[in-house]
């Protein structure tokens, strides 16, 4: 038991790697800002997108979600390492910006045309036939009902982008997880990675919860 | 040197190809085993759980749903360099590829365990009902009446999640598990050449593919429907 306290919750420990960790939260922040929105936007310009009926814009966008659907470490050290040898050199934050939104937007895409072919067709034609454009048919009435259908799985995507944040750590990006690394080689001691793990339980768990009991009620 | 040149000197050049092709292909077996091994341990025992919490004992299910929450908070590195960092100090010996098995089997069984729940709620009260008034037991309605409509409702969602969490299996590199991705990027820093990170790229694009296929398969098959 003493060891348990001593290795993995140690005050002393906790206190002096707190402000560390605390500058890698605003770090992982940092990323989650500019990737989750850019990923929602982007899934939905991918989902449009494969509904599309020309071939030409279909098809490039189909092999596109699949591929970069690769673990998303992969898609990372490639970016971050692999591109350089042909002179396309990022720093960690775009590095790490860049892959997790190829990856990402390709999740966010999916969810959104799951969304889309789950509002019924006589809806998109009823609004048409009132005289909307294409355009105000798909924002106001197919884009809301498709989003609140799909609503558990776009928050849980979003729950999975923060998460994916931690890979950043692989490549040096000082965010959460690589804080509080630094922080365990620093004091020898598991206590820093606790409290980064107790910080994203904080921030996901609300979430977490929210997600859950949509999924349950649509079960039902 | 033309563009094109310098990308197939840059990402498939003949030689390192040729060198790293069958420790790429080593590699795949170690993330196929460690896969395996995941997916068969994470979803009996996350649908273990659901059962244990279809029982409705209080105190049980609320330690069930905080240890699946939290599960489903961390990230998956996190619990890797927790258990590997930390469990030594408590006297717990594991070798790198047993903490990854260990770390992405409980993320896994939380996920499997949420989803079979989903299922087991989503099987309308009147088949409980009907089951339990033709005399069969609690156990028997679960096993024989519940389950394999529960277990049907699932499949669509939970080949996701599994894909999803084996797909972590790259992250094995950064203890030391010689699974494709470490080697790959191991081998790009000895050569100077991103041939070997190409290699491990599409060695995962050969092991996803057909994954993602089935998935697709199974999702129109199977959509998430009540019965």
């Amino acid at each position: 038991m003493e060891a348990l306290i001593h290795d993995f919750f140690n005050i002393e420990v906790f206190i002096r790697v707190f402000p560390l960790v605390l500058n890698g939260l605003g770090m992982t922040l940092l990323v989650c800002a500019a990737v989750v929105p850019l990923g929602l936007g982007g899934g939905l310009i991918i989902a449009f997108g494969m509904q599309s009926r020309r071939r030409i814009l279909r098809i490039p966008i189909m092999l596109q979600v699949d591929f970069f659907r690769v673990p998303p470490l992969v898609l990372l050290i490639f970016i971050y390492s692999g591109l350089p040898f042909i002179g396309i050199r990022l720093s960690p934050y775009a590095a790490v910006c860049v892959a997790f939104l190829l990856n990402t937007s390709a999740y966010y895409g999916e969810v959104y045309r799951a969304g889309l072919e789950s509002v019924a067709a006589g809806q998109a034609e009823a609004a048409r036939s009132t005289g909307l454009t294409k355009l105000q048919t798909t924002l106001f009435v197919v884009l809301p009902q498709a989003v609140r259908n799909v609503l558990p799985d776009l928050i849980s995507n979003t729950i999975e982008v923060v998460k994916l944040t931690a890979l950043a750590s692989v490549v040096g990006l000082p965010e959460m997880l690589y804080s509080s690394d630094m922080g365990r080689a620093m004091t020898q001691n598991a206590s820093p990675i606790v409290l980064a793990a107790a910080i994203y339980l904080l921030m996901l768990w609300p979430v977490v919860r929210l997600v859950s009991r949509l999924e349950h009620r649509l079960g039902h | 040197m033309s563009s094109w040149s310098l990308l197939v000197e840059t990402y498939f050049r003949a030689d390192l190809i040729a060198r790293f092709a069958p420790e790429i292909a080593k590699a795949m077996l170690v993330t196929v085993h460690l896969a395996a091994l995941v997916v068969v341990s994470g979803i009996v025992a996350g649908l273990a759980l659901a059962v244990v919490r279809s029982f409705q004992v209080r105190a049980i299910n609320y330690l069930i749903v905080i240890a699946v929450d939290a599960l489903r908070a961390f990230p998956p590195l996190v619990l890797i360099l927790l258990f590997y960092f930390g469990l030594p100090g408590l006297g717990v010996v594991m070798s790198a590829f047993q903490v990854l098995w260990l770390a992405l089997g409980l993320v896994l069984a939380a996920f499997a365990e949420e989803i079979f729940w989903a299922g087991i709620l989503s099987v309308r009260k009147g088949q409980w009902e009907a089951a339990r008034s033709t005399s069969l037991s609690f156990g028997q309605t679960l096993a024989h009446i519940v389950l394999p409509q529960a277990v049907r409702l699932t499949v669509a969602p939970l080949t996701n999640r599994t894909i999803g969490v084996t797909k972590n299996t790259a992250l094995g590199g950064v203890i030391g598990v010689p699974e494709i991705l470490s080697v790959a990027s191991t081998g790009q820093s000895i050569t100077g050449n991103s041939t070997p990170l190409m290699l491990g790229a599409l060695a995962y694009v050969l092991l996803f593919i057909p994954l993602v296929v089935a998935s697709r398969w199974l999702e129109t098959r199977f959509a998430w429907r009540r019965v």
